[in-house]
């Protein structure tokens, strides 16, 4: 064991039918590291997110994230999942709840809190995200960037040990982007593991421990965001970032 | 004699009608019960079976769709003749009271196990993965998070059918439940005069008005800005 490695995936697999979308997908990440993943789309960084946290069912390899095998059928997969937070591309909050609603329904359903407590800990999360004074508001008298950072305090609150953010921005008006892209670097300076599927190469550059770049299932190199950016070593990386970096 | 005196004499005979308000009125109270029980056996049934269906168990399933298209598709009359003059070759023998109410919730479970089902399944995909991701179990999610938004998708169609449904108590005239058709009708044929029917009519306005009203306030209340 040379570093502690919070999530350690390995030789993951994953069909959906004849479609072979993760072809073989090793990913380590250490404690407090926040990973980038990039790669042109299909070529299977959301599925391998969404295999993280079981999601998606992989076909074949193994999970294990802060020590739990993710796909031992004695796997209590609820109790997992709280200590692993996911953002969706379309936020998913609940329409018919507040924002504290959303943020404290696992709270009290999963981790067991009173109303009371429930409550406490799902203003302290909306505030950590800026939102404090929204926590009565319903989802659709927000904007897609405060919808956003609901979504991330309601996985905040949990206390994760690990966050997965599935391209958190891509959904959002370009003005609403910073707002989110803030809220991310204020977890990662709290010291929080990060693996970040998304196109926002500008913070990936400034905030990323490492860069992975996948295509067509596999991961074909990885590195420091420098490094990748700047030397590719492979002929599809530096296409993939010469289109992303004519934009 | 006129004939709007002859009009309001044949229709609304003041007479006749005094006579027979109190037939009317207990005929509105069978009709009461018959459609509370219709609609809470029929709507519980309804939501049973397609929770029980959203947790996809194959064989199971089958059942639910049969029984579901077997009772959509037979005509409510047909069912209650069924169980009242077929069932007791069976060796169970319900009175006319029973065999309606079963025949109608029977009917209205049918459509409203299509209606539930349908906002489930419209509820996207999106809210079960990220209740779930939270670690919410699927019972949980189902309860807490899909279900609340499917109801309020199917308050609009449920009200149409439970109106509609609980209307075919009239149909339990057939099997002599003493319903508000039932009393209208044999007053209408022991006063050789139609004014009973009017009676009737206005029972029928003054039992399901208030519910069409209070459908309306419920869609309302539920809805919400997406």
């Amino acid at each position: 064991m040379a570093t502690l490695s919070i999530v350690d995936a390995r030789a993951i697999h994953k069909h959906f039918g004849a479609l072979h979308v993760l072809k073989g997908v090793d990913l380590k990440v250490a404690e407090r590291e926040l990973v980038f993943v990039i790669g042109p789309s299909g070529s299977g960084k959301s599925t391998l997110l969404r295999c993280l946290n079981r999601l998606e069912e992989p076909s074949s390899g193994s999970i294990v994230v802060d020590g739990i095998d993710m796909l031992d059928p004695r796997t209590d997969i609820n109790h997992a999942r709280q200590r692993i937070g996911m953002v969706f591309q379309s936020f998913n909050l609940y329409p018919h709840m507040t924002a504290l609603g959303n943020v404290t329904l696992a709270l009290r359903k999963v981790a067991g809190k009173s109303r009371a407590e429930a409550d406490r800990l799902g203003h302290a999360a909306l505030e950590r995200v800026g939102l404090a004074d929204r926590a009565e508001h319903t989802p659709g008298q927000l904007s897609g960037g405060q919808q956003q950072r609901v979504a991330i305090a309601r996985s905040i609150a949990l206390e994760p040990r690990v966050m997965l953010f599935d391209e958190p921005t891509s959904a959002l008006d370009p003005e609403l982007v910073g707002s989110v892209l803030e809220v991310m670097r204020s977890l990662r300076e709290s010291g929080m593991t990060m693996i970040v599927v998304s196109h926002e190469m500008g913070f990936a550059r400034n905030a990323a421990d490492r860069v992975v770049f996948m295509d067509d299932g596999l991961i074909v190199e990885q590195g420091a965001p420098a490094e990748i950016f700047e030397h590719p070593a492979h002929d599809r990386t530096r296409a993939f970032i010469g289109q992303i970096q004519r934009h | 004699m006129s004939t709007w005196d002859r009009f309001v004499d044949t229709f609304f005979n003041g007479k006749v009608m005094a006579k027979y308000l109190p037939d009317i009125l207990s005929g509105m109270v069978v009709t009461i019960e018959l459609a509370v029980l219709i609609v809470i056996t029929g709507l519980g049934a309804g939501l049973a079976l397609a929770l029980i269906r959203s947790l996809a168990i194959r064989p199971l399933n089958w059942l639910i769709v049969f029984t579901v298209d077997l009772f959509r598709a037979l005509p409510p009359l047909v069912i209650i003749v069924l169980i009242y003059f077929g069932l007791p070759y069976a060796d169970l023998s319900f009175s006319g009271f029973v065999s309606t109410w079963l025949s109608l919730a029977l009917v209205l479970m049918a459509f409203s196990e299509e209606i539930f089902w349908a906002g489930i399944t419209s509820v996207h995909k999106g809210q079960w993965e990220a209740s779930r991701s939270t670690g919410l179990s699927f019972g949980q999610t189902l309860m807490n998070v899909v279900l609340p938004q499917a109801l309020r998708l199917t308050i609009p169609p449920l009200t149409n059918r439970t109106i509609a449904i609980t209307k075919g108590t009239a149909l339990g005239t057939v099997v002599a439940v003493t319903e508000i058709l039932g009393e209208a009708s044999s007053a209408m044929s022991n006063s050789y005069n139609p004014s009973p029917l009017m009676m009737g009519a206005a029972a029928y306005l003054v039992l399901f008005l208030p519910v069409v009203v209070l459908a309306r306030r419920l869609e309302r209340k539920f809805a919400w800005k997406r």
